[in-house]
């Protein structure tokens, strides 16, 4: 039995099944208790669960995200939730410095089984600090885990598991996604980390992409169908660590890619990609791998420039079109 | 105080109300996009602050800015258009409600992240310091942002090094939902300048003429070279923190409460009281502000929009 939900509602029930579940799991964060969730995720869970596990902190992600690790670090589960990954940059130390390398550095004595969640992306009008989409700034480090599902299913699955692992996982979460159905079992399930997968079959291009830009590829895929051309496109789903199989078991068929990322090209997911697939499949190269990203300027509020400067479904098409 | 200058206190006032009022409405029809956060019931703060400084004094301030930029005298046509994303906007469009900023009138910008500004408040007072220039920075903050890092590191290193700063705490008792109690480990927020060892008072935001008087004292402390000082000003946001807020957090009873005590309703009061304006006076006052919003509001929407190639301009210095 399946459902068809939103990826607000996969989200909001993966951390009630997991509270439900397991007594150590906990989240705290701005507004997640008595306003139920600036993006309403939680929803019902203050009088649900009480104030002892759904915690509303101050505005203070540092303490946010370094109290999470060190509750994670005695034995609690916390999910650490910042309003905003553009707030992520408050509390990096803690990110980079801390929960990343706790493990490694003390030779194995601790774990840091904490979720970050952060919901990120452009297209609202809301300015050059609140509409980023910085996810491959998280996958640079060793040590973190970084999970950005695109739909519903994966939403739910992925975030059990990141609430399972004895790892620090940065679990990124779209915006414009919220409200975006999908089917989802009505039982337990979970997506395993770290697994890329094929979201739509295709002979003739691999499309690369995740996230919100699932989404937008899918609907490039359909217009491209539409003149003959069929683009097969892998869905990363976890941006560390990566899972290059799929990716490059569907290039070998294809011969050609493009990446197609929301954030800003240079030193972005598109540059990591397109490498490791010349590393893996170069004598598969039939066409240079072109990238699909964000005009690199700092997004304005005005709806017509930020909408000129994020990718769309026609940019993808052309960049299918040029490899083919 | 002339009289003239009370009756632009009043306008600035009315004005700020107004062009609130109108931006809620344009944020309804989808005009305005992204958050807008409104200044309605607290605008004696930033109307008594500013009234106080002197030019070179710098003013900077976090999102809820739009009080600001009326009370330096930005005109509410370049308000309207920042608001509309119009090229004609004080930020050409690219910056919308949260960043408005004016320069050449020493108003260095509404800050969307909360508390990011302080630090640098203290840098540019240092700048000040350094050139051995007379100007005072003055920084607004929510209570909210004094929960966060930025505010102790800024605050704590303009004592250290004596910088000529006004810190300026907007205490409307809320930060989004959450109020003081349940996010400050003092609900007194001026006890945390005490920690830091910083003179400091508490005054009445609803009242204008409250806040100019604490203001000037202030700045003439700070101008004497002393360091900085610390304002806490009670006050109250009517409306929700941004628009769409659901305001779940707080009985209505409470916002008809403080809407009792209403700033404009206050000053009106006094006005009358010390006989400095007459019933009338005000009223045509009220009505020129009306015709100001309506104008602006025009101005807003017949203005083009920002070229494509704006997208591009002032990434870098060139
Ligand atoms: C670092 C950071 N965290 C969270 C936010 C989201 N946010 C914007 S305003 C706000 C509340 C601020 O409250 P306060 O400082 O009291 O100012 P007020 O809105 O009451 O004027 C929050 C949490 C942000 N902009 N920046
Ligand atoms: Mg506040």
């Amino acid at each position: 039995m399946s459902k068809q939900i939103t990826m607000r509602e996969a989200i909001s029930q993966a951390i009630w099944e997991e509270m439900e579940r397991d007594e150590k799991v906990f989240i705290m964060g701005e507004e997640v208790g008595v306003w139920g969730g600036t993006y309403a995720v939680t929803k019902g869970f203050y009088d649900h669960f009480g104030p002892k596990r759904v915690r509303d902190t101050p505005i203070a992600e540092a303490a946010i995200v370094g109290g999470g690790i060190g509750a994670a670090m005695v034995g609690l589960r916390p999910i650490a939730e910042l309003m905003t990954i553009n707030f992520a940059f408050v509390a990096m130390n803690h990110i980079v410095n801390e929960a990343a390398k706790m493990r490694y550095m003390f030779g194995g004595q601790m774990s840091v089984p904490l979720v970050i969640r952060a919901v990120g992306g452009g297209g609202r009008q809301l300015g050059a600090t609140h509409s980023q989409t910085p996810d491959a700034i998280f996958a640079h480090f060793p040590g973190l885990k970084v999970v950005a599902p695109g739909t519903p299913y994966d939403a739910k699955g992925l975030l059990k598991s990141a609430i399972r692992s004895d790892d620090p996982v940065m679990f990124i979460e779209h915006a414009t996604l919220y409200q975006t159905r999908g089917e989802v079992p009505e039982g337990e399930y979970t997506v395993p980390i770290g697994k890329s997968k094929i979201q739509r079959p295709g002979r003739d291009v691999t499309i690369v992409t995740y996230s919100k830009m699932l989404d937008v590829s899918m609907k490039a895929a359909e217009q491209l169908a539409k003149e003959g051309i069929e683009a097969e496109i892998v869905d990363l789903r976890t941006l560390r660590p990566l899972d290059m199989e799929p990716v490059l078991e569907s290039f070998r068929r294809t011969n050609r890619a493009v990446i197609v990322e929301e954030g800003w090209r240079s030193y972005g997911i598109g540059s990591e990609i397109s490498a490791r697939i010349y590393e893996g499949a170069f004598d598969y190269v039939d066409a240079p791998i072109k990238r699909v990203a964000q005009t690199e300027v700092p997004l304005p509020y005005n709806r017509a420039l930020e909408q000129s400067a994020l990718p769309h479904a026609e940019d993808i098409i052309q960049a299918v079109k040029e490899v083919l | 105080m002339e009289k003239q200058d009370h009756l632009d206190l009043y306008h600035q006032m009315v004005l700020i109300r107004r062009v609130e009022e109108r931006a809620a409405e344009l944020y309804q029809q989808g005009k305005i996009g992204g958050f807008l956060h409104l200044y309605i019931g607290q605008e004696a703060v930033s109307t008594g602050l500013i009234a106080a400084r002197q030019p070179q004094d710098r003013v900077i301030t976090a999102y809820r800015d739009h009080g600001v930029a009326l009370n330096v005298g930005i005109p509410a046509d370049l308000v309207m258009a920042e608001l509309l994303g119009k090229a004609t906007g004080i930020s050409k469009g690219r910056g919308g409600s949260m960043h408005m900023a004016d320069v050449e009138k020493n108003f260095w910008g509404g800050h969307a992240i909360v508390g990011a500004h302080l630090p640098i408040a203290a840098g540019m007072a240092l700048g000040d310091q350094y050139s051995e220039n007379d100007g005072v920075t003055i920084c607004m903050f929510g209570d909210g942002a004094t929960n966060i890092g930025f505010f102790h590191e800024g605050v704590n290193l303009s004592k250290v090094w004596d910088l000529p700063v006004l810190w300026v705490c907007e205490n409307n008792q809320y930060g989004m939902g959450t109020t003081i109690e349940r996010a400050s480990a003092v609900s007194e927020i001026r006890q945390k300048a005490e920690g830091y060892g910083i003179p400091n008072e508490r005054v009445d935001g609803m009242d204008v003429m409250a806040v100019r008087a604490a203001t000037l004292k202030a700045l003439e402390y700070i101008r004497s070279g002393k360091g900085p000082y610390f304002l806490e000003i009670m006050t109250y946001r009517y409306r929700g923190h941004s628009m769409g807020d659901p305001e779940r957090y707080r009985e209505s009873g409470e916002v008809k409460k403080w809407q009792e005590n209403d700033p404009i309703g206050i000053y009106r009061v006094y006005l009358g009281k010390e006989k400095i304006a007459k019933e009338n006076q005000l009223d045509a006052i009220d009505e020129r502000v009306d015709e100001e919003v309506q104008a602006a509001v025009q101005f807003a929407e017949s203005s083009p929009e920002p070229e494509l190639e704006e997208l591009f301009a002032d990434v870098y210095a060139k």
